[in-house]
């Protein structure tokens, strides 16, 4: 992307490329997430002007629209800077260093974090977990995905930016992005064909159709094929016992029974994509490299619920795998996969549109993400109705993880009984785990469900292991004694995040950043969860500069039960999580950071002395308070 | 005579229509169950959470709940009230809000609630979040460091006014109110005095210039009697019902 924060822009040229990304997007209001996101493109912010145009254009009220573009992390309504480094925070990039490598490197550049340097050119902030975290620390430069940042990787991306060089000409080989599969089962072992788990669930249900046409018997006779087929494929699922592989753990063919049975003309299908969970990237390999499979589970999906719209919501971080999924789109469109009468089944329309997020880990819940799908802030729904009945622009809509829709093509192809046959029982299949931290071997484990947390550190090669983040923050913490426990349901469920900490890691210091993170991903819609959570990084803070007492971690415990019965969504409810887990299982590394066990001020008298002593030019210690300096 | 669907309420029964949530049944049966951000002329929102009550041993947000036949609602527990009490404090807590020099003292939804609910202090430490006023209107200030993001400006802007005049933007403890101008000013809106936005603000943001204190500190809404009585008085009262 070739930004320019020159005069010329808005200009006419910023003009008619507005018309064209309105044109792209049909004019539509329920599309302002992606207009603005690819408006914003051109000079890399969203002027005033810019936003008045596009209100006006669609209709909406500019407040409405400053309001949207306020509220995800990727779009700008100041200045932004030529060059946007963000230094990817989650933990395990601080345990790869990503700290000290943006501090070196916003002093080279002579900027402070988060200010845009005065000449425009660069600014360097911090940013959500980008998903790269067993090749940290990962980098996003102007959107784009950099992995395996280190000195000489960021002297060079210096050099580049003081070259003027516009993002297109740098080397390939900064993108360069691995899949690090270390361990293979039932999906990542697959290989199919694009269309061959849809054309398993189209004979499948031909096959059904052939023996009630056979069986003059039947009850069933009177019933119309058309559902006859999808029901066949249904019921696989059904037998399969697949639940939901985003954390949740919902019965999908529940699911998509309920979506199915709405009264409805039309229906959506949805991949949630948007991968956010500190400590997960699962999804990015199987958007990379398994996005045909992935693709025929949306098809089989809405042949079975009877949708002829799909939806892909593809995280922001993600952005560079956009092009190539367009591309398969396309591919599949000219193969007769996506389009009108797929596979000549007369009837069986269905097609998908990608959509890209612009900055929120609220919008992978389910509904959040449906809001944004239909251009608002990312804000997730009261409940009921649930989306299977009112789901985005209020029709029936099956939201589901891309994990789950792999797994529902391989069911469609081999059958429930096959994927039962792997797992534990109230877990079926297989679960893959994006292992990071400190281990020898980071990358993607895909395990049968029920594998226990000490094979999985073996596997990846972890030593002195301290403890176990499991699902990420949201998640839980886990101490050795614990390591025999198990990665399923019933157990130890989990979203995929693996994070290993070794003997060497402060837990208070996991925790935080934990915290920071919920406190900044906040949607800030209800009470508890806007002000709690911004509380209990005050909190945690305070205490990492030395000021606490054991009032702050009675405050946090208080806080606790507010978020837990009063939050909006999942987000506020699990937020104190990980101060809970640590401090049950680490309490030392809270407790040697006490200034005292009752309370002590944050306000630091002495130090708001300086100014004094400055002035004063005295130095002696009669001019402290206390005696040490 | 049909009899009505009821739901039980700290133990005694609430008679309710299909569609109404929990706190609207309660309301309209003359039962209270504290809110803020809940009014009822607007769809419920279900935001600032001081309705949440206990109902069969889940906690939810009353007024977004639907009522449901048979369900057991705990609200007013010291568990309950102890929750509201704390998110009460977390509004305190969260923007600026100085009573004692405040034109909607005793008008005051959130102050209101405080003295209802017995919040003595503010229980956290304050925030103390810099929100400059918006004194560009002729007729109207904004002083937003008294907003508790009930979103009812909003709602009733768009939803009434068909004006949008008011929006938020930002996200987390950042959200804050935006109104609907280039400029950012409240005076380059079509605002007027007579929108519905201008009289459902439930603190004191949104104040008409010139009519300070005319109701001196003492006669007002909340000074004549607690909340818990005055929303009762203000619920929309049911038709009646028994003979239909």
């Amino acid at each position: 992307m070739s930004t320019d924060t020159t005069a010329t822009c808005p200009g006419p040229e910023t003009e008619r490329q507005l018309r064209r990304v309105l044109a792209r997007w049909g004019g539509a209001p329920t599309h302002l997430v992606q207009i603005l996101r690819e408006a914003q493109e051109r000079c890399g912010w969203l002027p005033p002007a810019t936003l008045s145009s596009l209100a006006s254009a669609l209709g909406l009220p500019l407040a409405a629209v400053r309001g949207v573009a306020g509220f995800y992390a990727f779009l700008h309504t100041e200045p932004a800077g030529t060059y946007r480094i963000l230094f990817s925070d989650n933990v395990t990039d601080r345990m790869q260093g990503s700290e000290a490598l943006m501090e070196e490197f916003c002093r080279q550049l002579w900027v402070e974090p988060g200010k845009v340097s005065e000449d425009g050119l660069v600014c360097v902030d911090r940013t959500s977990c980008t998903g790269l975290c067993d090749q940290g620390p990962g980098l996003l430069v102007n959107g784009r995905a950099i992995p395996r940042a280190d000195r000489e990787r960021l002297a060079l991306i210096r050099e580049l930016i003081l070259e003027r060089r516009p993002l297109e000409a740098w080397p390939d080989e900064l993108f360069e992005i691995a899949d690090n599969v270390r361990r293979r089962h039932v999906l990542l072992g697959s290989n199919l064909r694009p269309g061959e788990a849809m054309r398993a669930a189209l004979e499948r249900g031909a096959a059904v159709e052939r023996e009630l046409a056979a069986n003059e018997r039947s009850w069933r006779e009177g019933i119309p094929d058309d559902s006859q087929g999808p029901l066949a494929t249904l019921r696989e699922i059904e037998r399969s016992g697949l639940r939901g592989r985003g954390g949740a753990g919902f019965t999908t063919a529940a699911k998509w029974a309920a979506c199915r049975a709405a009264p409805a003309g039309i229906r959506y299908v949805v991949c949630n994509a948007d991968e956010g969970e500190p400590g997960t990237f699962k999804d990015r390999v199987l958007l990379a490299s398994h996005a045909e499979l992935l693709l025929d589970g949306m098809t089989v999906a809405a042949f079975c619920v009877g949708a002829r719209a799909g939806l892909l919501y593809l995280r922001g971080e993600y952005h560079y795998l956009l092009a190539p999924l367009e591309a398969r789109l396309e591919a599949r469109r000219a193969a007769g996969l996506l389009g009108r009468n797929l596979l000549g089944r007369r009837g069986f329309d269905f097609d998908i549109t990608i959509h890209v997020g612009a900055g929120s880990y609220v919008c992978g819940e389910e509904s959040a993400l449906l809001e944004s799908l239909e251009g608002r802030r990312g804000i997730p729904r009261n409940r009921p109705p649930y989306p299977v009945t009112h789901g985005y622009l209020g029709h029936p809509t099956i939201v589901n993880n891309v994990e789950t829709l792999c797994a529902a093509a391989l069911i469609a192809m081999h059958g429930g009984d096959w994927f039962r046959s792997v797992g534990t029982p109230r877990s079926s299949g297989s679960k893959i785990l994006s292992v990071a931290g400190d281990c020898a071997r980071p990358g993607l484990y895909e395990y049968p469900f029920g594998v226990s947390v000490r094979e999985v550190l073996e596997d990846c090669g972890a030593q002195r292991t301290l403890a176990v983040q499991v699902s990420g923050p949201s998640g839980r913490c886990i101490d050795a004694s614990e390591f025999e426990r198990r990665i399923a349901f019933e157990d130890l469920p989990t979203a995929g995040a693996f994070t290993v900490f070794d003997d060497s890691r402060d837990m208070f210091e996991v925790a935080r950043n934990y915290i920071e993170f919920f406190a900044h991903e906040s949607c800030g819609f209800c009470t508890p969860c806007r002000v709690g959570t911004s509380m209990l990084r005050g909190i945690m803070d305070k205490i990492h500069r030395g000021r606490g007492s054991l009032h702050e971690l009675e405050e946090m415990s208080r806080l606790n039960p507010v978020l837990q019965m009063s939050a909006h969504c999942g987000l506020g409810h699990t937020a104190c999580n990980p101060v809970l887990d640590t401090l049950k299982r680490f309490r030392p590394a809270y407790e040697r950071r006490l200034q005292a066990l009752r309370f002590a001020p944050d306000f630091d008298l002495d130090a708001a002395l300086a100014a004094a002593r400055r002035a004063t030019g005295r130095d002696d210690a009669g001019a402290y308070l206390e005696d040490e300096r | 005579m049909i009899d009505r669907p009821t739901f039980s309420l700290d133990g005694r029964e609430v008679a309710f229509d299909t569609g109404q949530t929990i706190l609207q049944a309660a309301l309209a049966a003359g039962r209270y169950i504290p809110h803020l951000c809940y009014h009822p002329e607007f769809r419920p929102h279900g935001s600032c959470k001081v309705c949440t009550a206990r109902v069969d041993g889940r906690t939810v947000a009353a007024c977004t709940t639907p009522a449901a036949a048979g369900m057991e609602v705990a609200s007013d527990t010291e568990e309950m009230n102890g929750l509201r009490r704390t998110l009460v404090q977390m509004l305190f807590a969260e923007g600026n809000h100085f009573c004692p020099s405040c034109e909607t003292s005793g008008n005051c939804v959130l102050q209101a609630l405080g003295y209802d609910l017995g919040v003595l202090t503010a229980g956290f430490r304050h925030m103390f979040p810099v929100r400059p006023v918006d004194a560009s209107h002729p007729d109207i200030l904004l002083d937003f460091n008294r907003c508790v993001l009930c979103e009812l400006c909003v709602r009733a802007s768009s939803e009434v006014d068909r004006k949008g005049v008011f929006a938020l933007s930002g996200r987390g403890i950042d959200k804050h109110l935006v109104v609907n101008s280039e400029s950012g000013e409240l005076a380059d809106t079509d605002i007027e005095l007579t929108d519905k936005a201008m009289e459902v603000c439930p603190v004191g943001v949104i104040l008409r210039k010139r009519v300070g204190f005319a109701i001196p500190i003492g006669a007002r809404r909340y000074d004549r009697r607690p909340i818990s009585a005055q929303a009762l008085q203000d619920a929309p009262r049911p038709k009646a019902h028994g003979h239909d």
